[in-house]
């Protein structure tokens, strides 16, 4: 009886005490993570999209960019030669993946391209690790970590302009895709294959613009997690949480993956501090799976997803 | 449309030279044989008919030549240039454009934006141009874009520019696909079944459009279309194909009163 109420009085009791200051807190830095889950998901989504392939390498890609850059660094580059040099490395990359993997895989079966995205998952941590080592390294690319005193509520000044970075880019990816050419010639591709290549869209060409931008919203999201917690072999497990969010926000959408991405962020971070006490803590670890569970249930498709009939 | 020098709608289409010579085609999947040594030609600026029963090969016919299908054997000469494989995408810039038997249109898409990817090949701005969205590529988008109000004004769809295709009904879906491909002002336009499923109003609205298309710009047409009224009225030569062999080829008239046809394909006719 004590637990139950615990869960279902308690918490609800204790946000209208801590409304608005600490709620706001809370919300406010789940938003933050939940920003950097929608950057991860949001490479998924990219990839799924115009080729049809579930990128399980998106993690690996994050540690790989985010290896790449503070090896550079470590070199005695500025940070920002060294982001240029691995926005070249993430695109030479994307050449290569369209080169030496799905040129030779059109047409196969889904579940060969998945698998051949699980080889490369094993390639980048280990090509990663051997060029540039596989201790835990710390990344500073110069941005204060201060906090700061929000109306109240005490932000961090890192997590601030990280997510401001990370909104302005996907508002740029957005309107990139809805506003040009070759974003249209994307979302093309993403639709019908054959209809596409029909109207001249290169298919190749198109394979590497994703596989790219992907690959420099990988570099983005491990700058971010790596400077908050150090680029490690763990940073490839970031992939994980983007699964979830993928689930809620549908598989195919990027404006779901945004807002599956925050409802995760901000959903976790509540769970944790309102109903952690009630069962021990540690909920942030498991919550965002268990909603994508139920999520199942009842939307399979997401909150964005293209419902899929097929006929029989 | 500002489609380069209006052909000489007068001429005789058999007068002028093939922009198409299909020769000795054969494809096969694995044991089955889809075209077996079918030589034929579509000449500049007429309407080439593609007629046969169900599975005579002719849509695969048609991937043959826009490039989806690589033929085993035999060579396929387009604007004088003989080659034995082709890309599509290769194909578009090259002016072949064409419609599908089963609608494939972006579904997610507006008709605009549809009909706007049929400007894919045309444009030259490089994609950061784009994404930095400046005057050179902007300027070059709008001048597509006029274009593109061209077509939909052709084609009578001002009402549904801004509609998702997936939404429209099946006979609208077939003019956005055509709008698609015209907007790519094509030398050769391919049609897989433009009027099937139609109704007798949506027909007759295509055959006009079709015969415009033929009429005002000079496109040669190649189609594929199983309402024999239709193809008999619109087209200058038919050539017929069963089991993936060319049974006949000439004029509608030929055609009808050839034996082979009309056991195959057309029946017996009942005065």
């Amino acid at each position: 009886m004590e637990f139950l109420e615990s869960v279902t009085i308690t918490p609800f009791v204790q946000i209208a005490a801590d409304f608005p200051v600490f709620f706001g807190e809370v919300v406010f830095n789940g938003l933050l993570t939940g920003v950097l889950y929608s950057l991860v998901a949001l490479g998924f989504v990219l990839i799924f999209k115009a080729s049809g392939v579930f990128n399980f390498a998106q993690g690996a890609m994050v540690l790989f960019a985010a290896l790449t850059l503070v090896g550079l660094i470590e070199l005695g580059l500025p940070v920002w030669l060294g982001f240029i040099i691995t926005v070249g490395a993430m695109v030479a990359l994307a050449y290569l993946v369209e080169l030496l993997v799905l040129r030779h895989l059109i047409n196969q079966p889904d579940i060969i391209l998945f698998m051949s995205t699980i080889g490369l998952t094993f390639f980048l941590e280990g090509f990663g690790e051997t060029l540039w080592g596989s201790n835990v390294k710390k990344l500073d690319i110069g941005v204060p970590d201060v906090p700061l005193d929000i109306a109240g509520m005490l932000v961090n000044s890192f997590d601030l302009i990280a997510a401001l970075a990370c909104a302005l880019l996907v508002a740029g990816l957005a309107f990139f895709f809805q506003y040009t050419p070759t974003g249209r010639a994307l979302r093309a591709v993403a639709d019908d294959h054959q209809a596409a290549l029909a109207v001249g869209i290169p298919l190749k060409k198109i394979w590497i613009i994703v596989w790219s931008v992907a690959g420099i919203v990988a570099l983005v999201a491990g700058i971010v997690w790596g400077a908050k917690s150090g680029v490690q072999f763990s940073l490839s497990l970031i992939a994980l949480k983007a699964l979830p969010v993928l689930i809620l926000g549908g598989f195919t959408s990027v404006p779901g993956a945004i807002v599956g991405g925050l409802i995760i962020g901000v959903g976790e971070k509540i769970a944790e501090v309102y109903w952690g006490p009630a069962v021990g803590g540690a909920i942030e670890n498991w919550f965002a799976y268990v909603l994508a569970l139920a999520f199942l249930f009842v939307r399979p498709q997401g909150l964005f997803g293209e419902r899929i009939i097929e006929r029989v | 449309m500002n489609q380069a020098a209006p052909a000489d709608t007068d001429a005789d289409p058999a007068a002028s030279g093939p922009i198409l010579n299909l020769n000795r085609i054969s494809l096969a999947f694995g044991g089955v044989t889809v075209l077996d040594d079918v030589s034929f030609d579509i000449r500049e600026g007429e309407i080439r008919a593609i007629i046969g029963p169900n599975g005579a090969g002719k849509s695969s016919m048609l991937n043959v030549i826009n490039g989806f299908y690589h033929p085993d054997d035999g060579t396929i000469t387009y604007k004088g240039e003989t080659r034995a494989r082709m890309r599509p995408d290769q194909a578009a810039r090259q002016g072949i454009a064409r419609t599908f038997q089963n609608i494939a249109l972006f579904r997610g898409m507006s008709t605009l934006d549809n009909i706007m990817t049929g400007r894919n090949t045309m444009m030259r701005r490089n994609f950061l141009w784009q994404a930095l969205y400046l005057g050179p590529a902007r300027r070059e988008e709008l001048e597509h874009r006029a274009h593109v109000e061209r077509v939909i004004e052709f084609l009578e769809i001002e009402a549904i520019r801004r509609v998702p295709v997936g939404r429209l009904p099946y006979g609208l879906q077939k003019r956005v696909e055509l709008g698609r491909a015209l907007a790519a002002e094509p030398d050769l336009l391919l049609l897989d079944e433009p009027m099937a499923g139609m109704n007798a109003e949506e027909k007759e609205d295509m055959c006009r459009f079709v015969l415009d298309v033929n009429d005002e710009f000079g496109t040669t047409i190649a189609l594929i279309e199983h309402d024999m009224g239709v193809v008999m009225d619109i087209s200058d030569r038919v050539v017929v194909l069963d089991y993936g062999r060319l049974i006949a080829d000439g004029s509608p008239d030929e055609v009808r009163g050839n034996e082979e046809v009309i056991n195959a394909y057309l029946g017996v006719v009942h005065d």
